[in-house]
Formats: structure tokens, C-alpha cells, sequence
């Protein structure tokens, strides 16, 4: 499937709208053939400029964009093949459903025979057979958004867009939904580039996600690399929960090092973007990371003061000051064992200095 | 479940529906004292007056009062010879009696819209009727002038029997009922007013057309540039807008004049020589260049709030899945558009056909239309009742297009913004 592991790159591409500030900076990347790749960033961060960039909306300020390695950026959108699926779906509202989907196959001069066997192959893609003569504005959002999604695909492209699909959608819908563009994706193998503010979406869905901040790629890797092992704390902050100290490097090993916090205590931490002894950093801990009253053998040990508890059901969030962070937070199963945990409360927290990330400071 | 549909009562037994139209009443009360003022304003000086005027495009009660003897002698007279001495009779006596009131100048006017001539026969009729003796009041009409011995005067007289008439209606069409009483077209030399008709709609329709194909382009950049040019824009579309009427017609002149701006950059630039300066007023050209400007705005307006409503993701959209820009914005933007378009052609159309100051002051004798004819029978002949009834017969047509426009696009389809 992913034959070409080039098939969409960015080579040094900059865009500015205003002559004065970089909306993207120095972007690389090379997308393969057949990946679902996410865009992930919170909103101004350029995300969505380098997927205009890609469907011909908007042209790099520098740097170009190769398509299975020819350079697009002098072709225009509707020579570009590429498929695109817009925020509020843009279905054209004066057409029916089969007008929709047949409209990118009637431009492209298919007879009439292909183009009811594709629009029909598309609609029961996305279970929407029978739908054919209605209008978009009789649709539910869910609907309208397979219709899009059916209409982005229908013409066989090589690569397809997506500019936050579900953003529209409540929740539950939103999370079916993802699962059925992940099983589309996975049937008909076409390369998705997928834009989208929301982690969870991206880490469900993609092969590999690209965190966007400040107009850079932070960091470009599969979903479990990115959540449990981010190169810096702005991945680390904007995927998932994060506990974080900060201090400074004492004793600097290759693969281990000591933090002192500004209370003066010391921890022991995995060097990640730190090189010497004298460093400043912050060291990232997952919530689920720490362990409460464990009898395993765990070489940070710290005594933390229960300041609040908020029930979630199957498991509870313990806010505890720790190591002069009162906004450390625990998530403790609920399970028996943890029935002491009342407020005000001394409790043991324990956790492997390899799952504490040593990054850069703030 | 059973046939009958059981009332539904509210919890104090009272049926629902009383007691929703009890608690709705006083709202209702309210609303229309609160539009109270403005009915009675309208009912006063609007939808009245419309009403009298519209009455006497029918009315033909003048002359039917002024000579009621004569209408009564008449009513077996069947116009194939010249009337009775019985009919003389009665009119003498009808017109002694108008003579008297001195209202005889009246009826000669009124008689004189139907038939030209009555006026100086009338006034002799006066002078010699004083020296009238009695009896044989035939032969002395028949000899004040020759005129009253021609039987076509007297089907014109017995034309105003009925108390209604249709006979404007007729005339504002060029077309009159006959001695015989059918309905015939008058001469060809005479027919000014379907040549009227027929230009108010040429024109009418041209403005409109070339107001669509200047406004489309200025909308569409309106509805897609950014917001601080748009603003300038708009201002400059709405400029004229609020400037009056007469300036903008009366600046048109400064321009268009043998002698003004426009023909003066043109023998500057060696389009046309000096001596051979084209005219581009008081004719259709400085009808269609005023009008056109002048309605300009009631285009852009509909177009670019319909424009406005359509998102630029659609045109994104269309691009993404192979249009050509222009099928795309002739299969995606256009047809999106169509509300907008029917609104403001509607409206110039509708607004053009009624035009009155600008043709009046540019149009010049080839340039103007139905409403000028009307002004002039209102203020020149004073033939209120026929220019009401051209003015009942614009308002059928205007009335009519709106009904075939519902039939072809719909009425609910219009955006007006």
C-alpha cells in the first residue's frame, strides 16, 4: 500500500498573507502514499493554511509542493485531483444528493452509465443509498457530512482533504463518524490528510499526526509515540493531561538525570532535550504515570497532600500537592483498594524515572 | 381512537380554545391600536383617494345628469337616421336648463373628449339658442351648424348614456366603440398610445437588462472583496442613493447636452467633429443612459445581500472537485444567485415602467413613456377619469407581471435582503 513513502511533500515551504508575519515556517513534510496523516494544532497555528496550500487555495510565499514529485504549485485547484471535504461540508444546496455526488464526474465528462454506478458505489459507501433525490437542507448534519465525504471520494483522487469534518457534529456523532472515515480510509487506501483542533479525533483516527504550533511541525509521529513520548512540553501540554515540575539539571547521566524543584527537593528524571548539568527544564509526568501506596519497587517517592477529589465514575481525579505543584493531578481507578483516599489525607506517590520527561522550560 | 375528536378543556373546564383566544385578545387589541394611526393615515390619504380616482376612470355620471331628457327620448333612438324632433326637443330643453346654470361649458368639454368638433357647436348653439322660437326645434338646431345635421354627433352624444363607461379604457389602448357599437381601432395616423405602451416596455425592459449586466459584476465584488474595500464600495453604490432624484437627472443633462461634457471629451479626443456633435438627449439614448444609472442601485442592493448569504467554500468546493472556475461558477454560484437576480429585476423593471422626472426632463419626444402621457392629462387636458384609467391600466400590467414572475420562479424565492 504505501509504496512511495513521498507521495505529498513539503519542501521548505513558507506562507505569509501580509508581508510581515510567518503564518508557516520552514515546513518539511513528506506524507506517504496511502497514510491517513492528521494536522493537529490549536487554531492560528497554520494547520489549515498548508491543506489551502495543498488544494490550491492559497501558494506557498517559498518553497514548493510536490504531488507523487511533481511540483503543483502553478497547477490550478481543479487540476490538482485532489479531494477535499470543507468544515460546513459546502454541498451545494440547489442540487439534489446525486447532483452532488455526479457534479466532479460530469465535469470530467464520464458517460451516464459510470456515473450512476460510481455515485451509487460511493452512496453505499457511506450507507446513504436511497438518499439519491434529496435535497442537502432535508439532510441531518451527520448526513450531509457522509454526502461530503461521499462526494470527495467519488471521483477516485489520489489524495483527499478533510478541514475539521466533525466540527459541526455533537459528540456521539462526531465519534462514529470517526471511526467510519478511519474504516473508510482503510478500504479504499487513498492518502488522507486530515486537519483537526480536537487530540482525541487525531490520535483515534491517524497513522501518523503532525502537532502544528506557531506555523512549525513540533513534533511528526504515530499516535502512541506522540502521547507517550513527546519531544517537547508544547506536544506534551497539548496532548492529553501533564503533571509538570520545574527545575533544574544537578546531576546529568546519559539516560538518567536529576531535576532540583524550587522547593529544593530533588527527582530523578529521562533526559530528553536536556545536555548538561545546569540546565533549566520542565519534567512532564502523565496523571495515569503515578501510582499511589504501590509495593513496587519505583525510584521516585514522594509524600503529597490530598486538596481535592472530583468523581469521574470509573475512575477518580485527585488533585494533590506535591513537591510545591498544588496542581498535580492522580487518576486512581475505582477499585476497592483505593477507598481511603478523603481529603486532607497524606498518601505515597510513586513513579519510574523513565516516564518523567525532562524537556525544555516553558 | 374514536371517530369524534374530544374538546380538550383546561383545568378550570373552560373549552381550550375560548380560553386561548381570551388570553390572546387583549394582544390583539393592542397590536392594532398600535397600527391605528398609520391605517387611518393610509385609509385617509392613500388607499381613498386611489379609490376616487380609479371610480372616474369609469365614471361617465357628468354627462348622464346633464341631459337627462335627451338620454330618456334617446333610449329607443337606435342611431341608423337622424333623431326625432322629440329628441331635439328634449335636448333644448336639457341645454336651456345647462345654460341657466352655466355648466354648458362642462358638457362641451366632456363631449369634446369623445368627439372633437363639439366645443365652437356647443358655444354657437349658446349664442343662437337665445333667438330660439318654439317649436320646430329640429330644424333650427340642425341649421346653427352643420355639424349638428351630421347623425355622428349625435351617436356621439348618445354614447355618454350609461352612467359607466369603458370608453378611457378603449381610448388608452387606441381603440374606440363604433357607431355600430363595436370595438374598432382608430386610424393608424392616430395611434400614439400603444406606440407608448409598447416603448415604456422596450425601455423598461432594457434598463433592466442593462442595469442586471452592470450590477452583477459590482455585487459579486461587493459580496467577496475584504471588508474595508467593500465598505468604500458599498458607500459608492449607495452615494447616488441618497442623492435626490432631480440632481441626478439634471447633472445627466449637464453631461449628455450637445454642448456638455460628454460630446465635449469627445471632440477633444477626435471621436466625432464639432460641427457633427451627436445627440444623447431628449431622445431614448438619454432615457436609457439616466435611467439606468438611476436604478442601478435597486440592483446591486437584492444581489449582494443574496450574494453575501452564499459561502466562498462552495466556490472552493466546486474547484476542488474539477470545475473550471467558470463551470463552476456557472453551475454552483449562478444558479445560487437566481433569488437575488429575479428580486432586483423585479423591482427595476416594476420601478422603470412607472418612471416619470428623468423621461420626462432627458427623454425629449422619442424618449417618453405611458407616465408622461398620464401627467399630461392630468395637467394639461385635465382628463382626470382617462389618466386614471391609463394609470389603473399600468398598475394591471405591473400586477401582471408580478403574477406570471410567482408562476415562474416564485414568489418566496425573492430576497430582498
Amino acid at each position: 500500500m504505501s509504496n512511495n513513502p513521498d507521495f505529498v511533500k513539503f519542501d521548505k515551504v513558507d506562507k505569509s498573507y501580509d508581508g510581515k508575519v510567518l503564518v508557516v515556517k520552514d515546513l518539511n513534510l513528506d506524507i506517504a502514499e496511502g497514510e491517513f496523516i492528521t494536522m493537529l494544532g490549536p487554531s492560528g497555528s497554520g494547520k489549515t493554511t498548508c491543506l489551502m496550500m495543498l488544494a490550491g487555495f492559497e501558494t506557498p510565499t517559498n518553497g514548493e509542493i510536490f504531488l507523487d514529485k511533481n511540483p503543483i504549485s502553478n497547477i490550478p485547484p481543479h487540476k490538482r485531483g485532489i479531494g477535499m471535504v470543507f468544515q460546513n461540508y459546502a454541498l451545494f444546496p440547489h442540487m439534489t444528493v446525486f447532483e452532488n455526488l455526479a457534479f466532479p464526474l460530469k465535469v470530467r465528462k464520464i458517460n451516464k452509465d459510470d456515473i450512476d454506478k460510481k455515485v451509487d458505489k460511493a452512496l453505499s459507501m457511506v450507507s446513504l443509498t436511497g438518499f439519491e433525490n434529496r435535497m442537502p437542507g432535508q439532510l441531518s448534519g451527520g448526513q450531509q457530512q457522509r454526502v461530503a465525504v461521499a462526494r470527495a471520494l467519488v471521483f477516485d483522487p489520489q489524495v483527499v482533504l478533510m478541514d475539521e469534518p466533525l466540527g459541526a457534529l455533537d459528540k456521539n456523532l462526531r465519534e462514529s463518524m470517526q471511526y467510519e472515515i478511519k474504516h473508510i480510509h482503510e478500504s479504499i487506501g487513498v492518502t488522507v490528510v486530515y486537519v483537526t483542533h480536537d487530540q482525541s479525533e487525531a490520535l483515534t483516527m491517524s497513522n501518523r499526526i503532525a502537532v502544528f504550533n506557531d506555523g512549525k511541525v513540533q513534533q511528526l509521529s504515530s499516535p502512541d509515540k506522540l502521547y507517550e513520548e513527546p519531544v517537547n512540553s508544547f506536544v506534551a501540554e497539548f496532548i492529553g493531561e501533564n503533571n509538570t515540575f520545574a527545575g533544574e539539571v544537578t546531576n546529568f547521566q546519559k539516560d538518567q538525570c536529576k531535576v532540583k524543584l524550587s522547593n529544593g527537593s530533588e527527582i530523578i528524571a529521562n533526559p530528553i532535550s536536556v545536555n548538561s548539568n545546569g540546565d533549566k527544564t520542565t519534567v512532564s509526568l502523565r496523571p495515569e504515570r503515578a501510582i499511589i501506596n504501590t509495593k513496587n519497587n519505583m525510584d521516585n517517592n514522594f509524600k503529597g497532600k490530598i486538596e481535592e477529589i472530583i468523581y469521574h465514575g470509573d475512575h477518580t481525579r485527585v488533585r494533590i500537592d506535591l513537591l510545591g505543584n498544588k496542581e498535580f493531578i492522580l487518576k486512581v481507578p475505582n477499585s476497592s483498594s483505593n477507598l481511603d483516599i478523603k481529603m486532607g489525607n497524606q498518601i505515597n506517590v510513586s513513579w519510574n524515572s523513565h516516564d518523567a520527561r525532562a524537556l525544555d522550560p516553558k | 381512537m374514536s371517530a369524534e375528536l374530544k374538546q380538550i378543556l383546561t383545568t378550570d373546564g373552560i373549552p381550550l380554545e375560548i380560553s386561548l383566544k381570551r388570553a390572546e385578545r387583549k394582544n390583539k387589541i393592542k397590536a392594532f391600536l398600535l397600527v391605528a394611526p398609520l391605517l387611518f393615515f393610509l385609509m385617509i390619504t392613500y388607499i381613498f383617494p386611489i379609490g376616487d380616482m380609479l371610480m372616474r376612470s369609469v365614471d361617465d355620471k357628468m354627462v348622464t345628469n346633464m341631459l337627462p331628457n335627451t338620454f330618456k327620448s334617446m333610449e329607443n333612438w337606435d342611431g341608423t337616421e337622424m333623431p326625432s324632433e322629440e329628441i331635439f326637443e328634449a335636448f333644448y330643453i336639457d341645454f336651456q336648463k345647462l345654460v341657466e346654470e352655466k355648466r354648458e361649458g362642462k358638457l362641451s368639454t366632456q363631449l369634446n373628449y369623445t368627439k372633437n368638433g363639439f366645443k365652437s357647436i356647443i358655444k354657437k348653439l349658446r349664442r343662437k339658442s337665445k333667438t330660439f322660437e318654439e317649436g320646430n326645434y329640429k330644424e333650427q338646431i340642425m341649421a346653427v351648424h352643420r355639424r349638428w345635421a351630421d347623425i355622428d354627433y349625435w351617436r356621439a352624444i348618445k354614447r355618454h348614456a350609461p352612467s359607466y363607461t369603458t370608453s378611457k379604457y378603449l381610448k388608452g389602448i387606441d381603440m374606440y366603440k363604433n357607431e355600430e357599437g363595436k370595438i374598432v381601432s382608430v386610424e393608424e395616423d392616430r395611434r400614439i398610445h400603444r406606440v407608448l405602451w409598447l416603448r415604456t416596455l422596450e425601455i423598461a425592459f432594457f434598463v433592466t437588462l442593462l442595469c442586471f449586466l452592470m450590477a452583477y459584476p459590482i455585487a459579486y465584488l461587493l459580496a467577496t472583496i475584504p471588508m474595508k474595500y467593500s465598505n468604500l464600495l458599498m458607500i459608492c453604490v449607495l452615494l447616488p442613493f441618497w442623492t435626490s432624484l432631480l440632481v441626478r437627472t439634471a447633472s445627466w443633462m449637464i453631461l449628455l447636452q450637445q454642448q456638455g461634457v460628454v460630446n465635449d471629451f469627445f471632440v477633444m479626443i477626435g471621436l466625432v467633429a464639432d460641427d457633427n456633435r451627436p445627440e444623447m438627449m431628449y431622445n431614448k439614448t438619454g432615457t436609457y443612459v439616466a435611467m439606468t444609472q438611476i436604478l442601478l442601485p435597486f440592483m446591486v442592493l437584492p444581489l449582494y445581500s443574496v450574494m453575501k448569504t452564499i459561502s466562498p467554500s462552495l466556490m472552493r468546493a466546486g474547484k476542488s472537485l474539477g470545475g473550471t472556475p467558470f463551470v463552476t461558477f456557472w453551475k454552483v454560484y449562478f444558479p445560487l444567485t437566481i433569488p437575488g437576480i429575479g428580486a432586483g429585476c423585479l423591482l427595476v423593471f416594476i420601478l422603470a415602467i412607472g418612471y416619470y422626472i428623468t423621461p420626462a426632463l432627458v427623454g425629449g419626444a422619442s424618449g417618453t413613456l405611458i407616465s408622461n402621457q398620464i401627467a399630461f392629462h392630468m395637467k394639461s387636458t385635465l382628463d382626470w377619469s382617462f389618466a386614471s384609467a391609463m394609470g389603473l391600466m399600468l398598475l394591471t400590467g405591473v400586477l401582471a407581471i408580478y403574477w406570471v414572475y410567482n408562476k415562474l420562479v416564485g414568489i418566496d424565492n425573492i430576497k430582498l435582503g
